[in-house]
């Protein structure tokens, strides 16, 4: 007599847990994914571990006093955040910015972009298989770019530099020469890596033809930064909406043909280079004079809105503000690209194999701390 | 340089192919009818020279009780820009159409404003709330989340250095003010149950 073997139906369907505490998620970010095999068949993405009210609290603070907290909604990419958030008050209370401010904001704007590229580059070949190493490359890259930071405000991550109108100091005597040495050595770092990584076959065979999403399924996702130019959409806030004098600056946008996560990467490495043109300029042509429009301290915008964005590394931020004439925003709003950019997730991920959708997520480029706020 | 396109301008517009969709045109803002929502994005994000087929931003504001959705609409090729604002009704179930179906890039941004302000969005594919958990009571960007009685409200009223208009103490003067029980556990004094509001800003 034998006795019957249990049920193996070999579609039967598992449900995996990526994270919230998982190395490829990039933060507490969870992807419950159902899997038919190694084919991802249903992935759900599950957000909210790091959700800090940011929104709510900012109406209860005065305009200078939520600089701090743009600082830490995408805290790889610090300075562009305060940037953006004061654009928008700078555009609510209807004032300019003295050219020497703006040139330091393009200056620690494009540092920034570079660090957090980086960052970006490295983890993502982190997912792709590559354990450690590159990332390490370019971690001394962001380690030289942070310094920079440090020297000028005193912070390395949460920089709170900008402020309402320019920068909250000048830049110290060191910093300029500091950053002339900085890009000296940078192009040798970057061919570095390229010989290291770009013709490599193994993240050639992992990202090519990975997470594809065709350039008018980017647009109509509201996709933006390089996920949206890795489709091959030339669209960057810096040409299209150009904020702090980008329109005097000579620079080109890289865009992608694939829509892969290979051309995504492939983005990020081309504008860190296009970035280190415009801080060229930038050393070579800053002004002097004051770095601080005079504005009362207590600021109190009057009744109304703006909406300011600017591109940031992870795509288009945007900060919403509405003044009721009190000391504090009535309604404070950030557009987060980290979290639209996750938009056509299911889209890109459903039908691969969940390695794939590690190497997809990671050439997303998302900040938790922005998907939350 | 990004036109911001003229409300004004794009009503007619917009007039002409949906009638009586428009409700007002403003000079920052296209509101639009609720009941026409769906037809007039598609018209806006459909029409060659309008062309605004990139959902930039959306989002919501609690105008005193009276939810507004805010949406950010651009075009990638004529590069503008539009604001239209769309009302959704008071505190009770508040409703608006989806715009889901038109632009991938309401699915999460959607989510995030039921989620916070509890606007309910018809048509959506999949509304849950996205960062807080099922159950958590109330919607936190309400301007009535965690409002305290006797009309008192957390955060400045007003700058300490102004005076006239708003009740926070002058630094060195020895004003009171009221104390909500609940915000009792910040302060020293444990309060009795019976005895009168404790206050603060007296002699420590």
């Amino acid at each position: 007599m034998t006795t019957p073997m249990p049920s193996m139906d070999p579609r039967e369907l598992v449900t995996v847990n990526l994270g919230p505490q998982h190395p490829s998620t990039h933060g507490v970010f969870r992807l419950k994914a159902t899997l038919d095999g190694e084919t991802i068949h249903d992935a759900e993405m599950i957000v909210g571990y790091l959700h800090r009210s940011m929104e709510k609290l900012a109406e209860e603070r005065t305009y200078t006093q939520n600089i701090p907290f743009t600082d830490r909604i995408d805290y790889l990419a610090a300075m562009s955040n305060n940037l953006a958030y004061c654009l928008a008050v700078e555009k609510l209370l209807g004032i300019d910015v003295p050219p020497r401010a703006q040139f330091i904001r393009i200056l620690f704007a494009e540092l920034q972009r570079i660090a957090s590229h980086a960052m970006a580059n490295g983890t993502f070949i982190n997912d792709c298989g590559a354990w450690h190493t590159p990332l390490f490359h370019m971690f001394r890259e962001r380690e030289q770019i942070l310094d920079l930071f440090e020297m000028t405000c005193g912070a390395r991550l949460t920089t709170n530099y900008m402020r309402v109108g320019g920068v909250a100091f000048d830049l110290p005597d060191e910093l300029l020469p500091a950053v002339r040495i900085f890009l000296r050595d940078m192009p040798g770092h970057i061919s570095d890596y390229e010989d290291l990584i770009l013709g490599n076959e193994i993240l050639v065979a992992r990202a090519r033809g990975v997470g594809v999403i065709d350039a008018a399924s980017a647009i109509n996702a509201s996709f933006s930064g390089p996920a949206l130019r890795g489709s091959g959409v030339p669209f960057d806030l810096r040409k299209a909406d150009p904020y702090c004098g980008y329109e005097n600056f000579e620079f080109d946008i890289p865009v992608g043909r694939n829509g892969d996560c290979y051309d995504r990467f492939l983005v990020r490495m081309t504008e860190v280079k296009e970035s280190l043109r415009i801080l060229h300029q930038v050393v070579d042509n800053i002004p002097p004079g004051p770095w601080l429009t005079e504005l009362p301290l207590h600021l109190r915008p009057e009744p109304g809105e703006a909406y300011a964005r600017v591109e940031s590394p992870r795509g288009e931020l945007g900060f919403y503000l509405v003044s009721d004439g009190g000391p504090s925003p009535y309604r404070f709003h950030c557009r987060p690209p980290s979290l639209i950019n996750l938009s056509a997730l299911k889209e890109m991920t459903i039908g691969g194999t969940l390695a794939d959708a590690i190497v997809t997520l990671g050439s997303i480029d998302i900040v938790v701390g922005e998907i939350d706020r | 340089m990004t036109t911001w396109l003229s409300p004004q301008d794009v009503a007619v517009r917009v007039q002409a192919a949906v009638p009586d969709s428009v409700v007002e045109a403003t000079d920052v803002a296209l509101v639009l009818d609720p009941a026409r929502l769906t037809d007039c994005i598609l018209f806006l994000r459909d029409d060659d020279a309008l062309d605004l087929s990139f959902l930039s931003n959306l989002t919501a504001v609690d105008r005193d009780g009276e939810l507004e959705m805010v949406y950010h609409l651009q075009s990638l090729d004529q590069n503008h820009i539009l604001t239209v604002k769309v009302a959704a009704g008071g505190y009770d179930d508040p409703r608006v159409a989806s715009l889901e179906p038109l632009y991938h890039g309401a699915l999460l941004q959607e989510c995030e404003v039921y989620d916070l302000f509890g606007i309910t969005f018809e048509g959506h594919p999949d509304l849950k709330r996205i960062f807080l958990w099922d159950g958590f009571p109330g919607h936190p960007l309400r301007k009535s989340f965690l409002q305290m009685p006797g009309n008192l409200t957390a955060g400045l009223p007003g700058f300490s250095h102004e005076s006239g208009d708003n009740d926070w103490p002058v630094p060195g003067s020895v004003e009171e003010r009221p104390v909500h029980p609940n915000q009792a556990a910040r302060t020293n004094t444990v309060p009795v149950p019976g005895d009168p509001p404790v206050v603060q800003g007296g002699d420590a």
